[in-house]
């Protein structure tokens, strides 16, 4: 088996980064003139990435599907963005955020990757300052900070309930001054179907025009994929209807491994699901449960009377409901992280105590505006709660808002390392797309922190690693034979889709393999419904290259074929998650399975075998994949059992 | 709910366009609008009555920008502060006839069906509408306080999701809700002043040649607004502009 | 860079500043014609209309006005126009957003007072000044012209009455949106005070159009 080489530097680990950028290459300004660089995506990590890149000199060329990248779904990011600056006096560091990171990732997150990402995390915050986001502030002037799950400490940096807004803006606005000056070519409305390679290096991409359907060949020195995760798989997710995980699922195909696809994460307080007709799930952000106290009728009889109707929740004594967070975590309550806080509701609901349509809890503002007044609560919370409004058409004032978990985030991703580098050279993954530093759970407010340090802090000095080896590599005229196959394959495809002339939109067909996902490889999974799961998906992929209808043409703006392209992917994204779910003989963060918990229905971890990160490699159509192992080391933190209770 | 739907269909940006008549049956009324949309696209794929209706639409909660259909004579449709995704059926009535047309100005230019191009919003943002200020080298976060009040209004003006619903509710297409929460943004804050004129000047000067209309203070853009930015950010523009070339 | 004028916003400053100019000339105005229905004799007026044609300063003031008229006028043309070209296509369904009624016809109203404009130039200031359409009067050892005889005679008749009303409603409605507009223009606009300039305004478009309207009306009966 081969061996993954994560190129960790040698030294302590609070001097591996200072140590690695003291000794790495660069390029100087006259060559990097000559050097072009890829990158996909325009979200945080992309956006951040790309202007920085050409800030030094680079020239960028960026893609995104959406008709601006200010549109990327970073944008819906609510909460905040964790760093360690310390302003609260609370005895907050970067080896405490650094640990929380780790321990919130349920021990499965490299140890030098995390200690960076906490290093960098102070500058991220200055550099948003410096480029206008309006970030919370105090009276004094200064910082305001919230506390978020899975911490003891106010790290979160907030821009009312709109940070994700606000950051994207800020990287955006650099992005565009860098399309001002030129040293960025913007192609919106751009799907990338394809990555070129040649010689074994990454050295371009096919993408679609989606306007005129159009493929277009696009050469660069080094290709960068910050396109996201991969949960829309599960067709009810928080993620935007567009985001997709075709590029991440491309690059795999050509030889970049997958890790850990089994982790996703499961978002505690989202609005529940009302209807067949349902197209996306909205998340409310976390810091609600900084206030919110959240529980569930304590008898049964009175959860089955609020579910018929004939009983209100504020009607409901204190003695008559069960906080459940607070009675089973008493040292975290209501903040403890995103996994644990899911699976609790799930464990109510599934048990019979649910509201709603019975897969709901209540989360309560009753106690936080007697103690802070109605004022306060709406300064916070406001924009949330008027969204909630919107939607659900009652008033979270008067009434508690009903939550339930949804599928939000995934960990999992394309294997890079220290560098970001994936298994194939000149080819980068950054942000949600790679595997990345959160292990098997991400904490709240520390996917922002990620994608800006990647893309600002961490990417801009790694891929000149690589690059100063391209100063001699003359750009290429992409006439070479190797884009006019990668060309050719994705015209193949595109044709395929086309003619299927089948009966069964794709929406449809998604709606099924989304909850037959849901179902199987969602929250808890078990090694008869994985073995299940895999059955029925290689069902499910035959029959989608026989039932699919596409109508339209392929030369026009066709958002069904479009969407055609990302659920055959999907299909194929979601067979790995369920082989690797399976595989992994333990619970672990966001990834449950029923078989390992301890008698209080804890996650129960199997360090002895499965400490390591599980990167898949592609060996072709029919093929199975191959697994190989990154077997994590913890030096500096001392690995135990997840404990939110004391 | 059972509804009629008259819908703008063009085939591409130089087809000639004109409206089509659709029925959906059985809406629930707590399904968004596009939600619906997505039902009649549905039911047209599986009638094979026409190709489904295209709309832009990305985040379906209200943030990213991206949908944005002129409902019965407004942009975003008959709820207030909200954009084409988060409006529920529930503001409908069964039997009504809904009137869905693109957003119409001249900088904003049909693509197809219900979609337009709104990268004039980028190419006023690429004028101007950042700090100039590369990654690194900056000082700490906490260097410089700022007022809340200040970041307040910050924050008020930076909601901006730049759907264009201000341009398409105004009887002039100006775009002048949309540069001015941009200006007034930075404007409020310190690391906005350094270049303030240029920006302003710049920004303004972009807009004047995409070919937007001009502001009569109407304030159709601040009552369709999903975000509810207010016009007093046009009078900050305003001032902005004239200390620029004024004083 | 360009000059101030060549950005929309520019343009814009000099509307609302000739607009704020032409509505303190009217106060001045109708100061003046209102002497015709609270004084005994038309002397006030007459004085007050001489003084206005022959001072230095208000003579000044009159190149500053009719500028001021040609340049609000030529500005907003050329603003209008430019609107107009922003939506090639327009809406089957017209906007009914919530806005401000009046500043939708804003255009409309400016072409009623534009018409009315030229009548009453043609009227009283040029008659007067050029084709000797007024008698002379002596007031106080000056010869001057009886201006205030020759309003008095005109308003006597209904139908000038009557395209004077709709003149000035027209007027009333262009200043119902554009007193307050002109100060969003130019930036003033606050929390506090617009509620007070907007007030003013709502009060200035009700009094002075009605002062402007109830002269003919009590001319009329008065001699009918």
């Amino acid at each position: 088996m081969a061996t993954l080489n994560s190129k960790i530097p040698e030294g302590d680990i609070s001097q591996k980064w200072t140590n690695y950028k003291a000794h790495q290459r660069l390029v100087n300004p006259a060559n990097k003139r000559k050097l072009d660089v890829i990158v996909v995506g325009t979200g945080l990590a992309g956006a951040s990435a790309s202007a920085s890149l050409a800030e030094m000199g680079f020239n960028v060329k960026a893609f995104c599907y959406q008709d601006s990248p200010r549109r990327a779904h970073s944008i819906a990011a609510q909460g905040g963005i964790n760093a360690a600056k310390n302003y609260q006096n609370d005895g907050d560091s970067v080896y405490r955020l650094f640990y929380d990171t780790i321990k919130g990732g349920d021990y499965r997150a490299r140890e030098a990757n995390v200690h960076r990402l906490a290093e960098v995390s102070n500058s991220i915050i200055d550099q948003c300052v410096a480029q206008g986001v309006p970030f919370a502030r105090e009276y004094g002037g200064l910082l305001d900070n919230r506390s978020f799950g899975g911490a003891q400490v106010s790290r979160t940096f907030y821009a009312r309930g709109q940070t994700g807004q606000q950051l994207l803006l800020g990287a955006y606005s650099a992005l565009m001054r860098q399309v001002n000056k030129k040293k960025v070519t913007l192609f919106t409305r751009h799907e990338m179907l394809n990555l070129v390679m040649v010689d074994g290096k990454a050295r371009g991409i096919i993408a679609r025009d989606m306007v005129t359907g159009k493929l277009t060949r696009h050469f660069a020195h080094a290709v960068v994929i910050a396109s996201g995760g991969y949960g829309n798989a599960f067709f009810l997710s928080t993620n935007a209807m567009g985001s997709n995980g075709s590029a991440a699922w491309q690059i795999y195909k050509k030889g970049a491994y997958f890790a850990n696809p089994a982790y996703v994460q499961i978002h505690p307080t989202c609005i529940p699901v009302h209807g067949s007709f349902q197209s996306k799930l909205t998340l409310m952000s976390e810091s609600l449960r900084n206030d919110g106290r959240i529980w569930v009728p304590r008898k049964k009889e009175d959860a089955e009377a609020i579910r018929a109707g004939k009983l209100k929740p504020t009607q409901l004594a204190e003695e008559d409901r069960d906080y459940y967070l607070e009675r089973r975590y008493p040292a975290f309550g209501n903040l403890v992280p995103r996994d644990v806080a899911s699976r609790a509701a799930k464990e109510r609901c599934d048990a019979g105590y649910g509201v709603g349509s019975g897969l709901a809890v209540y989360l309560d503002f009753a106690d936080a505006i007697n103690r802070l007044g109605k004022d306060v609560v709406e300064a916070r919370y406001g924009n949330l709660f008027q969204m909630y409004e919107k939607i659900v058409d009652d008033n979270p004032y008067e009434t508690p808002m009903m939550i339930y978990p949804a599928i939000h985030y995934t960990m999992g991703g394309i294997w890079v390392d220290y560098e970001l580098m994936t298994t194939i050279p000149g080819l980068y993954a950054i942000g949600e797309a790679n595997f990345s530093d959160h292990g098997a759970n991400r904490l709240g407010a520390s996917a922002l922190m990620q994608g800006l340090a990647d893309g600002y802090f961490v990417l801009p000095y790694t891929i000149q690693n690589y690059l100063s080896d391209e100063i001699l590599t003359p750009r290429m005229t992409t006439k070479e034979k190797e884009f006019e196959e990668a060309e050719n394959e994705i015209t193949g495809k595109i044709d395929k889709l086309m003619n299927i002339n089948g009966k069964m939109s794709v929406d449809s067909f998604h709606k099924k393999f989304g909850l037959q996902l849901w179902d199987f490889v969602g929250m808890a999974r078990n090694k008869e419904g994985l073995e299940k799961a895999l059955a029925s998906f290689k069902e499910l992929k035959e029959s989608f290259w026989k039932d699919i209808k596409i109508p339209g043409k392929k030369d026009e703006l066709n958002p069904e074929l479009e969407k055609a392209g990302r659920v055959a992917d999907f299909i194929e994204i979601g067979e790995l998650m369920a082989k690797d779910a399976l595989m992994r003989e333990e619970s672990c963060g966001g990834h449950f399975r029923e078989e390992h918990q301890t008698e209080e229905g804890e996650a129960k971890r199997n360090d002895k075998d499965f400490m390591f990160v599980g990167a898949w490699e592609y060996k072709g159509e029919g093929q199975e994949p191959a697994l190989h192992k990154e077997v994590l080391e913890y030096e500096n933190i001392q690995v135990a059992q997840r404990n939110y209770k004391k | 709910m059972d509804l009629t739907l008259k819908i703008w269909r063009q085939e591409n940006a130089k087809a000639k366009g004109k409206f089509e008549t659709y029925k959906v049956k059985d809406i629930s009324p707590d399904s968004s609008f596009l939600e619906m949309l997505d039902v009649l696209n549905q039911q047209l794929i599986e009638d094979n009555v026409a190709v489904p209706v295209c709309f832009d639409h990305d985040c379906r909660e209200g943030i990213c920008g991206m949908c944005g259909l002129y409902i019965n004579g407004r942009p975003h449709g008959p709820d207030t502060a909200v954009t084409t995704c988060q409006l529920h059926m529930r503001k409908f009535n069964d039997g009504d006839t809904i009137v869905i047309e693109p957003w119409r100005a001249k900088p904003f230019p049909i693509i197809k069906d219900l979609v337009v191009d709104r990268s004039a919003f980028d190419k006023i943002i690429e004028a101007g509408g950042y700090v100039s200020v590369n990654t690194g080298g900056i000082p700490d976060a906490n260097a410089i306080p700022i007022p809340k009040k200040d970041a307040d209004i910050s924050m008020d003006a930076a909601a901006c999701i730049g759907c264009g619903a201000c341009v398409a509710s105004c009887k002039n297409a100006s775009a002048m809700l949309f540069v001015a929460a941009k200006v007034s943004q930075f404007a409020h804050l310190p690391q906005g002043k350094v270049e303030a004129k240029d920006r302003v000047k710049n920004m303004i000067a972009k807009m004047d040649e995409l070919g937007f209309g001009n502001c009569t203070n109407t304030g159709a853009c601040e009552a369709e607004c999903p975000k509810e930015i207010s016009l007093t950010h046009i009078a900050k523009l305003n001032r902005e502009f004239f200390a620029a070339k004024i004083l | 860079m360009s000059n101030i004028f060549s950005f929309s916003v520019g343009k814009k400053l000099i509307m609302s500043l000739m607009g704020l100019f032409l509505i303190a000339f009217l106060v001045v105005h109708l100061g003046i014609n209102l002497t015709l229905i609270f004084c005994d004799t038309t002397d006030n007026f007459n004085i007050a209309a001489n003084f206005m044609g022959t001072n230095i300063v208000v003579k000044v003031m009159e190149i500053t006005l009719f500028g001021g008229f040609f340049l609000h006028i030529i500005y907003g043309l050329i603003l209008s126009i430019q609107n107009m070209i922003a939506r090639p296509v327009n809406y089957k369904v017209a906007n009914n957003s919530q806005t401000s009624f009046f500043s939708k016809y804003m255009f409309h109203t400016a072409v009623i007072i534009g018409i009315f404009l030229v009548l009453h130039l043609f009227d009283f200031y040029i008659k007067a000044k050029f084709l000797h359409g007024a008698e002379s009067v002596i007031i106080n050892g000056e010869e001057m012209h009886d201006l205030g005889a020759l309003v008095i005679e005109r308003f006597q008749i209904l139908w000038v009455d009557i395209v004077y009303i709709v003149a000035l409603l027209g007027l009333a409605f262009h200043l119902h949106h554009g007193f307050q507009s002109a100060f969003q223009t130019i930036g003033l606009n606050h929390p506090v005070y617009t509620p007070i300039v907007k007030g003013l305004g709502l009060a200035y478009t009700i009094l002075v159009p009605l002062g402007f309207i109830l002269i003919p009306v009590i001319i009329y009966i008065q001699h009918s």
